[in-house]
């Protein structure tokens, strides 16, 4: 798939990031192509995650966690921004799905809103709800009951809402931490068709430690190891015609 | 040989499993026993009359205890009303921030209080609200209770958000929730039936407390709802009646126990439901 040169929303400008002492991202030049998939993939322990979570400001949560360098979000340095208005315009998708157990289905889809204090109209509420749940391919599973706890859901129907809950706010770009780390394979297939699907309306990046993951729904991928972007690019140039050595030892399974 | 090495060792667990059983009932003997006597002495004496009137002077019969039903409530009310905010804040505060230095010192300090005697509180309580107000009262006597009370519902409060996921935390805080609210509304109400557990066992536990309140609320034969005035509690009327010379106050102070009792094994039992519906869900 040749295509004219990406639109990017979101850039690395020699992100590094630490626990404690520890540096776990040693200087990440990275672009994000708007309204595609971008998959992280790498060896457990060589920062993927951690440089998902820079993306939102969700790794400096973690006590003694810090970070050096630059990230641009449409042009904007986030690092130097307020972490709630960044979090606002960035969501996030986590490993294990977590919808809140005292909310309904409902109150999960508008936990973005409610709990920043936003009020809705009853109509404008229920909109959100049905449109969100919609983009997520969950609605017609849980239409019926949307007033229910969103625990009683199976797991594959949580993590969807989840990310329905995250596209609720209408990010510009969602972060998906190995979202189907948890799930059988058939709840891990809609999770992978779904993200396949959004990618008209979001930017996604994901996480995998799954390289056929990354082959299924990645238009671009990225390889990490040991907290160094070994390589990037279209996943298609990168799975076929790896350009560092490590890529393809990674590919073909010889370490990870 | 080897049959019978297999029929010895079954015999052996069988014998084991007995000796463990019998050995798990012998904490249930005492609560029988005390229930059993609390009843066979207490309720021949108790009736509506006994929980509606106040109580009469000594060789007149009849009387009740309802000024120290009244008052028991009243006391762990106050009580409660300067403890629950007080320590489910401060529940939240070790939970959110474990691992300093002042969360640490208000632990420790939490820890410390709960070992501290009653009656040791209840002086403190007497110097710090008695004394400068002239004379006991009610004030006073919830004063003692809620410092009693404080590190349970502190401690409980922290252990049960502490197990609120991580996952459900950052959840809130992806969507660009303020902490604050995060914390409010997602991870209290999360852990809200444990939170209230911890209430209703440390109000349960001051409910039967007696040392702290004989100089802080005193005792009073006749109803009274001034927290500035002395009153009435139900373990104060037991320790007065059963170790007055009268017969038929000694009868009252089975009944008055009887009545105590009731109502802490209640609150006890409300509590150990609302656990078990969070273990529930």
């Amino acid at each position: 798939m040749k295509e004219a040169p990406m639109e990017e929303i979101l850039k690395t400008q020699d992100l590094k990031a630490y626990f404690e002492e520890l540096e776990i991202l040693k200087g990440i030049n990275l672009s994000i192509p708007k309204n595609r998939v971008t998959a992280i993939m790498g060896p457990s322990g060589c920062g993927k995650t951690t440089l998902l979570r820079c993306f939102n400001r969700m790794h400096e949560e973690t006590p003694g966690a810090h970070t050096k360098g630059k990230i641009f979000l449409e042009g904007k340095d986030i690092l130097s921004m307020n972490p709630i208005l960044v979090r606002k315009m960035v969501g996030m998708v986590f490993q294990k799905p977590n919808p809140f157990p005292t909310m309904s289905i409902y109150e999960n889809v508008l936990a973005g809103y409610r709990l920043n204090g936003i009020k809705l109209r009853k109509e404008e509420a229920q909109g959100i709800v049905e449109e969100s749940l919609k983009k997520a391919v969950l609605w017609d599973e849980v239409k019926d009951f949307l007033h229910r706890r969103g625990t009683f859901l199976s797991g594959g129907q949580q993590q969807r809402l989840c990310i329905a809950r995250a596209l609720a706010v209408n990010p510009k770009l969602l972060l998906m931490d190995e979202p189907t780390s948890a799930l059988d394979p058939k709840a891990t297939r809609r999770v992978e068709e779904l993200v396949t699907e959004l990618k008209e309306a979001v930017t996604i990046v994901i996480v995998t430690h799954n390289t056929s993951q990354a082959g299924r729904v990645a238009d671009y991928t990225a390889f990490l190891y040991l907290g160094e972007l070994i390589e990037f690019g279209p996943t298609e140039e990168l799975f076929t015609a790896p350009k560092d050595p490590r890529t393809e030892e990674y590919l073909t399974g010889k370490f990870g | 040989m080897k049959e019978q090495g297999i029929a010895l060792r079954l015999w052996k667990d069988r014998v084991a499993s007995l000796v463990i059983f019998a050995l798990a009932l012998i904490p249930l003997i005492p609560l029988f026993l005390i229930l059993f006597q609390l009843f066979s002495k207490g309720a021949s004496s108790l009736s509506l009359h006994f929980l509606t009137s106040l109580p009469r002077p000594p060789g007149e019969a009849g009387g009740g205890v309802v000024n120290a039903i009244l008052g028991s409530i009243l006391l762990v009310a106050m009580a409660s009303i300067l403890a629950v905010p007080t320590g489910v804040l401060a529940g939240i505060y070790l939970s959110e921030f474990y691992d300093r230095l002042l969360p640490n010192m208000v632990r420790t300090a939490a820890d410390l209080l709960q070992g501290t005697p009653s009656i040791v509180i209840g002086i403190m309580a007497c110097a710090w609200v008695v004394r400068p107000l002239h004379h006991f009262s009610a004030l006073a006597g919830s004063a003692a209770l809620a410092i009693i009370m404080l590190p349970v519902i502190v401690r409980t409060t922290e252990e049960v958000l502490v197990l609120v996921p991580k996952e459900i935390r950052e959840g809130a805080l992806a969507l660009g929730v303020p902490r604050w609210r995060m914390i409010l509304q997602v991870v209290l109400p999360t852990g809200l039936v444990g939170v209230a557990t911890g209430i209703l066992l440390s109000m349960a536990r001051v409910a039967g407390e007696t040392a702290p309140l004989l100089f802080t609320a005193f005792g009073n034969p006749f109803l009274s709802w001034k927290p500035t005035e002395p009153i009435d509690a139900l373990p104060l009327v037991i320790f007065n009646y059963a170790t007055s010379p009268y017969a038929d106050w000694w009868r009252q102070a089975w009944a008055a126990s009887l009545v105590l009792i009731l109502l802490v094994l209640f609150l006890n039992t409300t509590a150990r439901l609302a656990a078990r519906k969070m273990g529930g869900r």
